[in-house]
């Protein structure tokens, strides 16, 4: 194939994964939107309280742009969103940018944190587990990834609590003291990112595994097989960095799970992030809130899994032809 | 691994089997509160102790086994009973634009992530069991979907598919009467995983109190009011998450057992 032609074909299938990330996205907020919309319960009403005259009422629905068209609504916010303002929060009465920005900085770390521990312990483990098939370490740590694949996370975390946090006082049970000290931060996030990290370590450490074997029953194995390289030395060489193109990909569509999943784990430990706002603003019909946070979320999944795509067809051509 | 397989189905169906007694039989009323009992350890009387309202935990187990398996089994129906006829028909038509809007419309849900919009589901609706498992349920249509339609797609070059269209079949009856039947085996293996993930979904939700709602009894909500308590009597926390566990665990094996029974050839793949 001559250059000018793979180059057409990069382009246009960086085009047909960016048309369908666009498409993504618009059908994503619409039905935020709309879910949103239909929400019981009329948010003036609710911050007023039952006994709120009717003009206040009214003149509350205006300020917070109710009363316009649902259309004129969607599009304002979309507008809005584009150009980095999400609007104002009712409850908090400060831009909702602000709030987000503030609690980023509590679940962006705590994510990456989760997914480097993740890493961390799959990559040994499937390495270990592929190496030694059928062998004791092997069916020890399939086991222990069925376990850990089947922990709900939110009660490893309260287990963990119990052990590190009430009875070896090694961590605090909860709470986040910022990161003007950044150890201090970094510590009171461990015990958090260990409960995320668990149950992803396990399924990554299947992927690595079950990679890893597909690559040793390939011909350039065999190949090196027959060269003189014994079978961890053809594993360590040959199969590991190709088996790692699927185990990539797996990592950055985890990413997203970690983010949604440090929702839960943030109310366990207290911690001041993303998770907790969306839980406030629910329970204080702070729809504006709830709205631009879920939005961004579903964002940057949507982003991180067309990156993965992109990188994926960066690294197999084979792909491309199949947009 | 048939040792997997005798497990796995083991454990499901002690907690099948409870679930099912519980509509009869359960040792304590646990609607009753004996606050004079309250937090005791496990013993002869109370098998796993009680909780801070002096509540048989034994008697929760059995009952909040039912709401979980009742969740995650309706919201396994909800996918199999809307995304297996969508595959059907996805790959009777394959490469039609109706198969490309399903299959698109199958990777925006899977770009969602599933938890946020559960939340979001049940936050807007009210937080009962039925808004649980149709949260649960429509992240379930697009893997049924998916996979009927990888499965499906190789049978409709098959022979037997090719006999059946000359003697004039519909595309319609073709996937009901010869398609349908070689893809039961691999719906019911996804059916057990996906059976488990509902599970531990439902044990999520009702966690942070957006699944079943009180007096019902039920494993994340356990967990939810044991919390507090988990420095005082680590027991009431023990208790529902090893039930979450085991059962999550049986499930599991089960899925991955029945999935080497009926196609030994991955089998040998793999060991």
């Amino acid at each position: 194939m001559t250059e000018p032609v793979r180059f057409f074909e990069v382009i246009r299938y960086t085009l047909g994964r960016l048309s369908s990330l666009i498409i993504s996205l618009v059908i994503a907020s619409l039905v935020i939107f709309s879910v949103i919309e239909v929400i019981p319960g009329d948010p003036a009403s609710f911050m007023l309280g039952i006994n709120a005259r009717e003009d206040t009422l009214a003149a509350l629905r205006s300020e917070m742009g109710l009363d316009q068209p649902l259309a004129v609504r969607y599009f304002d916010w979309v507008i809005g969103l584009l150009q980095g303002d999400f609007g104002n929060s009712w409850t908090y009465k400060t831009p909702v940018s602000e709030l987000i920005s503030d609690r980023i900085w509590v679940s962006l770390p705590l994510a990456i944190y989760a997914l480097i521990l993740s890493t961390l312990i799959a990559f040994p483990a499937g390495i270990l587990a592929a190496s030694r098939r059928g062998g004791t370490s092997d069916v020890t740590i399939m086991g222990a990834t069925q376990m850990g694949v089947a922990i709900p996370n939110f009660w490893f975390a309260m287990i963990m609590v119990l052990i590190f946090a009430i009875h070896l006082r090694w961590f605090s049970a909860g709470g986040f003291p910022g990161w003007s000290n950044p150890l201090q931060g970094l510590k009171s996030l461990t015990l958090p990112a260990i409960s995320l990290a668990l149950p992803q370590a396990a399924i990554l450490a299947r992927i690595m595994r079950s990679s890893l074997l597909d690559m040793l029953s390939e011909d350039f194995i065999r190949t090196a097989r027959a060269k003189g390289l014994t079978r961890s030395q053809a594993l360590w060489r040959h199969a590991v960095r190709n088996a790692l193109i699927p185990v990539l990909t797996i990592i950055g569509l985890q990413f997203s799970f970690l983010l949604a999943g440090g929702i839960i784990i943030e109310q366990i430990f207290f911690l001041p992030g993303l998770g907790r706002l969306i839980f406030q603003a629910i329970s204080a019909r702070d729809l504006i809130v709830v709205e631009s946070v879920v939005m961004l979320l579903v964002f940057t999944v949507i982003m991180v899994n067309f990156a993965v795509d992109l990188a994926y067809a960066a690294v197999d051509p084979r792909l491309r032809s199949k947009v | 691994m048939k040792r997997g397989l005798i497990i796995g189905s083991f454990l499901s169906f002690v907690f099948m089997g409870l679930a099912c007694i519980s509509f009869l039989w359960v040792p304590y009323d646990i609607e009753t509160l004996d606050i004079a009992n309250k937090l005791k350890k496990p013993s002869l009387s109370h098998w796993l102790g009680t909780d801070h309202f002096g509540r048989d935990i034994f008697s929760m187990i059995m009952i909040g086994a039912r709401t979980s398996i009742a969740v995650a089994l309706l919201a396994v129906g909800i996918g199999v009973t809307i995304g297996v006829p969508l595959g059907l028909f996805s790959a009777a038509r394959r490469g039609c634009f109706i198969d490309e809007i399903i299959m698109r419309g199958n990777d925006l849900i899977f770009a969602f992530p599933s938890l946020v919009i559960a939340i979001l589901i049940t936050a807007v609706f009210g937080a009962s069991a039925v808004n649980a498992i149709v949260a649960i349920g429509i992240f379930n249509i697009p893997v049924f979907a998916r996979l009927t339609r990888a499965a499906a797609l190789p049978l409709w070059e098959r022979d037997f598919v090719l006999s059946a269209r000359v003697c004039g079949k519909s595309e319609a009856r073709i996937s009901i009467e010869h398609i349908l039947p070689n893809i039961t085996n691999l719906m019911i293996v996804q059916g057990t995983i996906q059976f488990s993930l509902g599970i531990l979904a439902e044990a999520s939700l009702s966690y942070i109190g957006l699944g079943a709602q009180p007096p019902t009894a039920s494993w994340g909500r356990m967990l939810a009011d044991a919390q507090t308590l988990v420095s005082i009597a680590p027991h009431v926390a023990l208790v529902p998450g090893l039930a979450i566990l085991l059962m999550v665990l049986g499930l599991n094996l089960m899925g991955d057992g029945l999935r080497d029974l009926f196609d030994p050839r991955i089998k040998e793949q793999r060991t």
